[in-house]
């Protein structure tokens, strides 16, 4: 099966049309020493055959059992309506909208999205996505480097430890400086913030909530680094904007983060949606993609890919970023998810998470030997200090089918006791009830 | 004209609803994050039902042309059938709700062994495909694939001690391949194309100096050409220690017929979302997986998926000599298995095939089209054909003029104006999934465009005119910055 | 008198101060342009040093200085104005002007005959 239409009698006609007998004829640049003698792959399979091989497969995952693992990835519930939506071929099988005659559907959707970025984040642009939370936060580091013109950067160790690794991977070859704060479940060290900031800064680098669930006004952190002439770059969860003062209101120059939690599934990892947002100075130093609204010959409002100067098929090694494809459809998800949940629903939303994670660790309190680690104020998720190694619990705790949270010792080799554990709107109280009861039963 | 969603809001309405807490849980709620940390007020997110929801996106959806409605033979995009069996297979609740962390967590691999056999599996047929050593699936898209590439080849070079600070890239490349040279902290030197369309042997032999580290090509080439001086300059290339970099954006003229390993490739990336027909998505997500050849497997991003003696998959982190950290976790998971759902359907002999019509699809409109358009380079061509709209110029049509008057012909146009070094360029990649009745009637089509410019070239400055809006004001649209509601 | 770059930048020398601008043929190769990036007052420029941009929808130029001086002032104009470049290119769509200038430096360059016959 290669979804090839032609019948024996098309491919004769066309072969004839050229002047040629065979297909192979076609393929007579190639050098006949490269030619390939046959693919050693099987033949393909029917349909039906394939579903049942990755049937197979999909069954051979344990994605049933109840997930108390967040991390920066959110199990949250996701409207049908997004599904429906995201899948009319119009959508999912259309390309960047480079014709703006026949791309309104697409133009005007991303416009949408980066409305809405604007309006979670308080900021005045966002671009059309990028792949996900970690380049997204990447990007912002480069462009702060490029923007400011200085060597240094400083990451608050409060940042997804997976992130601040990719970090390293891309700026190894770039006369780049990471300096570290120290790794804390609380808040920013401002004394040694104060201590690192020079005029070689090009930005600090926070996340919130940090990635031990931490909840910071970070808004004197900006005035330092702005005082410094330094970029201000924050990493937010977008549900948590909901109840948490908006980055722009902290005093933020760049804001990214991981849009998976606005309706996309988990799916092992992705595709995800990195979302990214300036001030209005820094536009023309963002990278990615821009919607703006213009109008046709007749007047008629419409929207166009726009400051495209800034991009690579046109500004080429000079240009603000490589980024071509980002996640458009992922992006269009979240604008048809953030319209489904709406004013109220974010805030109820993100209120429902607050109010069943503070439940919990309530909950958890109470067993002795157990502490809440976080010490101050978390969104929906929070750092349980164990008398036990954080690993053999949640190992215990698999064959009761609950996954019960992230063992932190992975990243961090001093917090081996420490899990962390999200809650969404999606574990109801009986399972928080099954979590907390399993747990002490262990401690016993 | 399409309000906004936010026009479409009505105070107080609402569209679904999400689950609440339980009653024992709501004793929490009083517990409030601090005024100094607190949202100042709610978000202003439109308030519309569901069905508004579902009215509005489709209606939006119906102002797009796409594979599923129109002929979208737009070059070097590979625009070809997305099957529906592979959005099948990537919802599978196995697949979609699986947490990326599982496998980090002790003995966690045993919870996710579909989904590690599923990426193992993938790696084995890319390495196939393409000749490669070895494969990371990790790269969220083609231009993330190159740079990928680039940090393997930087990593390959310090390694060796080798100190090399610049790339090779032909003027015909994407722009994505010096932009991506440049991120990775390289200089970039354009090599000139010669009179045929391949590589300026010649130029190439003098730039090739002692500091380059790579030299990054596109086969066939951007101009839909096959690469004839390719085994020559793999040759020179590694006399000099400079790795060649294959950008697999025209995969889908090779698949069967020759692998870039063969032909002296050291770095590969595909675009899953071109050759292995995942979704384009109106700008992705798509999937850049990239292959190298076994001097450069030890500097693969963490991690790396393998499988054990008792036939056990399992990440491997601990790789001293990696690159490190390019994503987060695996790649775009759901687009890979697409991509696997997509080489299991197809088998050996699908992919081939694929190859041959997409081939044949794009020689036939060549020639078909000579007599009424200029080539770009007059040859035998591989999956796409680049015409100039030279012949057109002389009325003062241009290849803009001629991609709108193929809209109002229910076409997408091609791409245009690239590559650069072509004059008024056009781009036609059919794809193998288009029939002969298709490729006909735009044929037709665009010979009728051909004999209007002749006989009415004013005609073509109000086209398209069969679309809900006329030609857009783009410099009005960057100098105004109306970039949100 | 004025000169001309290969890169189609133009210089004019009035004492030991002199105004730079882009030819009438770049900004028609540009098309219309939508933004302009200006150096600061006060930079100091060596001969062939990138000064500034010049964008358009589809295409960005970097401006390069034909002659070595000191950036004395830009053309604050061109901030709301850009399209002043494509509608007097060679008069109120100029970039900067500079001070203390390596006069010198515009020997090699092109006169406006020479430019001319350049463009062919």
């Amino acid at each position: 099966m290669s979804f090839t239409p032609h019948t024996l009698e098309d491919r004769d006609e066309m072969l004839a049309t050229l002047g040629v007998s065979s297909l192979k004829e076609l393929f007579a640049d190639i050098p006949k020493s490269a030619h390939l003698a046959k693919l050693d792959m099987p033949d393909g399979i029917s349909e039906q055959e394939v579903y049942d091989r990755l049937h197979a497969l999909s069954h051979k995952n344990a994605h049933e059992l109840t997930c108390f693992i967040g991390g920066g990835f959110y199990d949250h519930s996701i409207p049908s309506a997004v599904d429906t939506l995201s899948s009319r071929g119009e959508f999912f099988t259309a390309y960047t909208p480079y014709q703006p005659e026949v791309a309104q559907g697409t133009l005007q959707a991303i416009f949408e999205f980066q409305s809405m970025i604007c309006r979670l984040t308080g900021m005045d642009v966002a671009n059309a996505s990028m792949y996900d939370g970690g380049t997204a936060l990447v990007e912002a580091a480069l462009m702060a480097i490029r923007s400011t013109n200085r060597p240094r950067i400083i990451v608050a160790g409060g940042l997804n430890p997976i992130y601040r690794r990719m970090l390293d991977t891309y700026t190894r070859n770039l006369h780049i400086d990471m300096e570290e704060l120290p790794v804390d479940e609380g808040a920013v060290d401002r004394v040694k913030l104060a201590s690192l900031l020079t005029d070689q800064t090009a930005a600090v680098i926070i996340q919130n909530p940090n990635f031990f669930g931490t909840v910071e006004d970070f808004s004197d952190i900006a005035a330092m680094a702005h005082a410094h002439g330094a970029l201000m770059i924050a990493s937010v969860y977008p549900i948590a904007m909901g109840l948490i003062k908006s980055p722009a209101e902290m005093g933020c120059d760049i804001v990214v983060g991981e849009g998976q939690s606005l309706g996309l599934p988990l799916s092992f990892g992705g595709p995800y949606l990195g979302f990214f947002a300036v001030q209005k100075a820094h536009v023309r130093k963002m990278p990615g993609r821009i919607v703006g609204e213009t109008t046709d010959r007749h007047g008629n409002r419409c929207y166009v890919l726009t400051l495209q100067a800034r991009e690579q098929h046109i500004r080429r090694e000079k240009a603000a970023s490589n980024i071509c494809s980002n996640e458009a459809l992922c992006a269009l998800r979240a604008t048809i998810y953030l319209s489904l949940l709406g004013k109220q629903g974010l805030t109820d939303l993100a209120k429902t998470c607050m109010t069943k994670a503070e439940y919990a660790k309530a909950q958890f309190a109470q067993i002795k030997g157990v502490r809440i680690k976080n010490s101050a104020p978390t969104f929906n998720e929070f750092m349980l200090e164990l008398p036990c190694n954080a690993s053999d619990l949640v190992a215990e705790l698999i064959p009761l089918g609950l996954i019960a949270g992230f063992p932190l010792g992975r990243y961090y080799p001093e917090l081996q006791n420490c899990l962390l554990v999200a809650i969404t709107e999606k574990r109801t109280q009986v399972e928080i009830d099954a979590f907390v009861s399993a747990v002490k039963g262990l401690l016993k | 004209m399409s309000k906004l969603i936010f026009e479409e809001s009505v105070k107080g309405r609402k569209a679904v609803s999400f689950p609440k807490p339980s009653q024992a849980e709501s004793a929490y709620a009083t517990i409030q994050l601090p005024k100094a940390l607190a949202a100042t007020h709610p978000v202003e997110l439109p308030e519309v039902s569901e069905l508004d929801v579902i009215r509005h996106y489709t209606r939006l959806s119906c102002k797009n042309f796409s594979i599923d409605t129109h002929f979208y033979p737009l070059g070097s995009c590979t625009m070809k059938y997305n099957p529906r069996i592979c959005e099948k297979t990537a919802a599978l609740d196995g697949f979609a709700g699986l947490h990326p962390l599982l496998p980090q967590l002790r003995r966690g691999e045993a919870l996710t062994q579909g989904a590690l056999e599923l990426v193992w599996d993938t790696q084995r047929l890319l390495c196939e495909l393409t000749g490669m050593s070895g494969f990371t699936l990790q790269p969220m898209a083609g231009a993330h694939g190159e740079l990928t590439g680039l940090l393997l080849i930087a990593a390959y070079h310090k390694d060796k001690g080798n100190t090399r600070t610049k790339v090779l890239i032909p003027d015909s490349a994407h722009g994505t391949n010096p932009a991506s040279a440049a991120i990775a902290g390289y200089e970039v030197i354009s090599v000139p194309t010669d009179a045929h369309g391949d590589m300026d042997l010649e130029a190439f032999k003098a730039l090739l100096t002692p500091d380059i580290a790579a030299v990054m090509m596109t086969c066939p080439s951007t101009l839909g050409l096959f690469e004839r001086n390719i085994l020559a300059i793999a040759e020179l290339a590694h006399a000099n220690d400079t790795l060649l970099y294959y950008d697999g954006a025209n995969m889908n003229a090779m698949m069967g017929y020759a692998r870039p390993g063969d032909l002296g490739f050291d770095v590969v990336h595909l675009n899953v979302h071109k050759t292995l027909s995942t979704p384009h998505g109106g700008g992705g997500p798509g999937a850049g997986p990239v292959g190298v050849k076994e001097s450069l497997l030890p500097f693969l991003p963490t991690s790396i998926v393998e499988k054990d003696a008792l036939g056990k998959y399992w990440l491997r982190y601990d790789r001293p000599k990696s690159i490190g950290y390019i994503a987060p976790f695996y790649g775009n998971f759901a687009v890979l298995i697409r991509a696997y759902t997509y080489l299991l359907h197809l088998g050996g002999n699908g992919l081939k095939e694929a190859t041959e019509y997409a081939v044949l699809n794009a020689n036939y409109i060549r020639a078909k089209l000579k007599p009424y358009y200029a080539e770009a380079y007059s040859r035998i061509c591989m999956h796409e054909c680049v015409f100039t709209a030279e012949l057109q110029m002389k009325k003062g049509v241009r290849a803009l003029d001629i991609a709108k008057a193929l809209i109002d012909e229910g076409f997408h146009p091609p791409t245009i104006y690239f590559p650069m070094i072509v004059h008024e360029a056009m781009m036609f990649e059919p794809t193998e999934t288009e029939s002969k009745e298709t490729l006909d009637r735009f044929i037709e089509a665009m010979i009728r465009i051909a004999k209007e410019a002749e006989a009415n070239p004013d005609s073509f400055a109000e086209k398209p005119l069969t679309t809900e809006i006329s030609r857009v004001d783009e410099t009005k649209a960057a100098k105004a910055m109306v970039l949100k509601a | 008198m004025m000169h001309y770059t290969k890169e189609h930048e133009w210089v004019k020398i009035e004492g030991t101060g002199a105004t730079i601008g882009i030819s009438h043929h770049a900004q028609e190769a540009l098309g219309d342009i939508t933004f302009v990036e200006l150096p600061p007052v006060g930079k100091v420029l060596k001969a062939g040093d990138a000064l500034g941009v010049v964008e358009s929808v589809k295409a960005a130029s970097d401006i390069y200085a034909p002659i070595s001086g000191t950036v004395s002032e830009v053309n604050t104009q061109l901030d709301g104005s850009p399209e002043l470049i494509n509608q007097s290119p060679e008069d109120k769509g100029w970039l900067c002007k500079l001070t203390k200038i390596t006069a010198s430096d515009a020997d090699p360059l092109m006169d406006a005959a020479a430019y001319k016959a350049f463009l062919g």
